[in-house]
């Protein structure tokens, strides 16, 4: 067996081996260099392609992103580090207003080629500003590409299609999966945006699940499985590209669904893919469709605490159970 | 990209009390206390420096969440701390211990925060601090505002007017909002004090990608007076805030304080500094030890003793001890707090979600 890598390895990997690949691809990002990234997932990219690809800058998530998007212009593959994904607030304008409209408003003449980095996510009690689950923030914004890989090979390889999409894309690493491992990517791994994974093949029901509830939605499925109950896991990978016949298919067979997304329940991304079964999926269904999301309530600090408001596999394991005995 | 050379110390740097424990002339600034205020002064620095190191312990143990230490910062912050009126409104980052300390806020509320047993809210009013901001920069606007407020709330011209300070580091300002704190600020002539402790370095990146010339001559770009002042001198930290309090409390606008100072240990307890920069540069600030200086003062002057010194190394120790005792007693919250505070009056959805989990929770044997 291949040796195993973890998560944070694997963001390194991806981005070296396009660097390897594209003299126009450069990495910008605070702590990025020298340090190797706040969580270690620069490690060796300074050492290898130098400060003149790898820029450490000043403390603005405004300059990262806003000359990101001036650098793309050139024709550069600007990859954007904003450390904490709850600071993409911070950095709004550029994301919400400028980058996502340059190929629109332009008549299709001017292209954005960047990513923009960052780490999402709860679990490891870091309090309301440092924890969120803001996928689905992106999710409001037509224009932006929106990944959020579960996996070390994934991470390779939808990095890879992420710093060769033309349009503008946000990766969102899971902190809460930085030291997962998992086996390595083989050579020129690339896996395109907007194709879903079905991590498990069930016959009862379906669990949709991203990044860290990908994880979580296995153990669930271990767990139900010594009851006799089948569930079929299904990775979305990408949020846009949406692959809603991935889910459309897999509804079809197990006739019941359920949602376990980290984000909260208000907005949150579940949202828009239950809509969407709904409207072209309704007569597969045998069963009303369970969301499990976090809370509609800020992160709270403590561990304890944080468990109760985002999906835990006790709760998703609940969900299953009601939505089968419907 | 390349790094620049380090920015050389400026020679407009105000100090009073130099590395060696000297008292030094200004001829703007100066400062009087008695007795009783210089060991009053130097107690503060003792016992900031004793309970941050406790805990830095703590959080070493797996007792705290993650610690943001002042170690090196302490002047800085006991000079502006003590200069501050009981009136004056603060604004902190999350390593102004030192500020709290000497606003008398129980030195439990910001380990409970850390500990992640509450959101370490302290009566903001009746300490007039404002909790602990976390993303960079933010509090610059926020004082802004505050103090625009205060203006329009007629609280602001007289010798006993109010007057607010925004604190901040060196990497703050590259953040937007600090500069349009300081043009704000600026035209709207609002009382603040912008007090940037230049401890060198934001996280890894060092005071040369941060700016190209001292950071407080950016404040003369705003239109408003900027000056630099040893952030390890504790005498002329509080001689040059407590100057530029005064000027805004009396109308006059905002002013621009540059500490220069040094974070001699970790940016956070997750930060492992040997990864960016020497050894020999700690080191050396080493020798301008903010505490260092005064001891030698106070004893040269007369002021202070060994016997004293022991005793408040005894008090801050016995302070620290009691500190870990409370720390470590702190009950863990309950489940269904995290409802609380999330609207001020409930909403539906979240009604209805706290009902669930307590349904939830019932549903266990025994309950919760």
């Amino acid at each position: 067996m291949a040796e195993l890598i973890t998560y944070r390895e694997a963001v390194a990997e991806g981005i070296a081996r396009e660097m390897r690949r594209d003299p126009d691809v450069v990495c910008l990002g605070e702590d990025i260099g020298a340090a190797g990234g706040v969580f270690k997932t620069t490690v060796g990219l300074f050492d290898e392609f130098g400060a003149g690809r790898v820029w450490d800058t000043p403390i603005s998530e405004q300059a990262i992103v806003g000359a990101a998007m001036g650098a793309a212009m050139t024709g550069m593959r600007p990859v954007a580090e904003i450390m904490f994904s709850d600071f993409l607030a911070c950095c709004w304008d550029y994301l919400a207003n400028e980058i996502p409209k340059v190929r629109y408003m332009t008549g299709g003449q001017v292209t954005v080629p960047l990513v923009v980095r960052t780490a999402n996510g709860g679990g490891l009690g870091f309090g309301a500003q440092h924890s969120q689950s803001v996928e689905n923030w992106a999710l409001t914004v037509p224009g932006l590409k929106i990944v959020a890989p579960s996996t070390p090979a994934d991470v390779v390889g939808l990095m890879a299609s992420a710093i060769r999409s033309d349009d503008p894309v946000v990766f969102f690493e899971h902190k809460g999966l930085f030291a997962s491992k998992g086996a390595p990517a083989p050579p020129d791994h690339v896996i395109p945006l907007g194709k879903a994974a079905v991590r498990r093949s069930g016959a009862d029901v379906t669990v949709v699940a991203l990044a860290a509830t990908v994880p979580l939605a296995l153990t669930a499925a271990e767990e139900l499985a010594r009851d006799g109950i089948d569930v079929e896991v299904i990775d979305l990978r990408c949020l846009i590209p949406l692959d809603m016949s991935t889910v459309l298919e897999s509804v079809a067979k197990t006739s019941r669904l359920v949602v376990v997304e980290e984000n909260p329940y208000q907005g949150g991304w579940g949202g828009t893919v239950v809509s969407v079964v709904a409207e072209e999926g309704f007569e597969s269904l045998d069963a009303p469709i369970k969301r499990v999301a976090a809370a509609n309530v800020p992160l709270p600090f403590a561990d304890a605490l944080e468990e109760k408001v985002i999906p835990t596999v006790d709760k998703l394991v609940a969900a299953v159970r009601t939505t089968v005995a419907y | 990209m390349t790094n620049g050379d380090r920015i050389p110390p400026d020679p407009e740097f105000v100090q009073l009390l130099d590395p060696d424990g000297e008292r030094v002339e200004h001829p703007d600034y100066s400062v009087e206390f008695t007795p009783d205020e210089y060991r009053g002064l130097y107690r503060d620095l003792v016992i900031i420096r004793k309970l941050d190191a406790e805990a830095t312990a703590l959080q070493r143990q797996g007792e705290l969440g993650i610690w943001a230490s002042l170690l090196g910062q302490e002047a800085a912050q006991v000079g502006a701390g003590r200069a501050l009126r009981p009136q004056d409104m603060a604004f902190p980052t999350y390593r102004e211990h030192g500020i709290l300390h000497c606003r008398g806020i129980d030195p439990i509320m910001p380990l409970g925060l850390f500990r992640g047993v509450d959101q370490g809210a302290w009566d903001s009013q009746k300490h007039k601090v404002h909790m602990y901001t976390i993303v960079i920069g933010a509090q610059t606007l926020h004082a802004t505002g505050y103090a625009m407020g205060i203006t329009m709330d007629g609280k602001v011209g007289t010798e006993d007017g109010e007057a607010v300070i925004a604190f901040f580091g060196d990497g703050a300002t590259a953040q937007g909002d600090v500069n349009e704190s300081f043009v704000w600020a600026s035209v709207f002539n609002a009382p603040v004090v912008f007090f940037c402790q230049n401890n060198q370095y934001a996280i890894s990146e060092p005071l040369e990608r941060q700016t190209r010339v001292p950071l407080f001559k950016r404040a003369s770009g705003f239109g408003f007076p900027g000056i630099r002042v040893d952030g390890n001198d504790v005498l002329a930290t509080y001689a040059v805030t407590k100057q530029a309090l005064d000027n805004a409390r009396l109308g006059q606008g905002p002013t621009m304080v540059e500490a220069y100072t040094y974070r001699m240990g970790a940016h956070t307890t997750s930060d492992d500094p040997t990864r960016y920069r020497a050894g020999s540069e700690v080191e050396a600030w080493r020798d301008k030890d903010p505490i260092k200086r005064m001891r030698i003062f106070l004893t040269k002057a007369g002021i202070a003793d060994d016997d004293f010194f022991t005793q408040v190394d005894d008090d801050a120790a016995k302070q620290a001890v009691e500190l870990r005792e409370r720390v470590l007693a702190l009950p863990d919250p309950g489940p269904l707090s995290i409802f609380d505070n999330v609207y001020p009056g409930g909403s539906p959805l979240l009604d209805e979600q706290r009902a669930q989990q307590e349904r939830y929770l019932a549903s266990f044997e025994g309950g919760h």
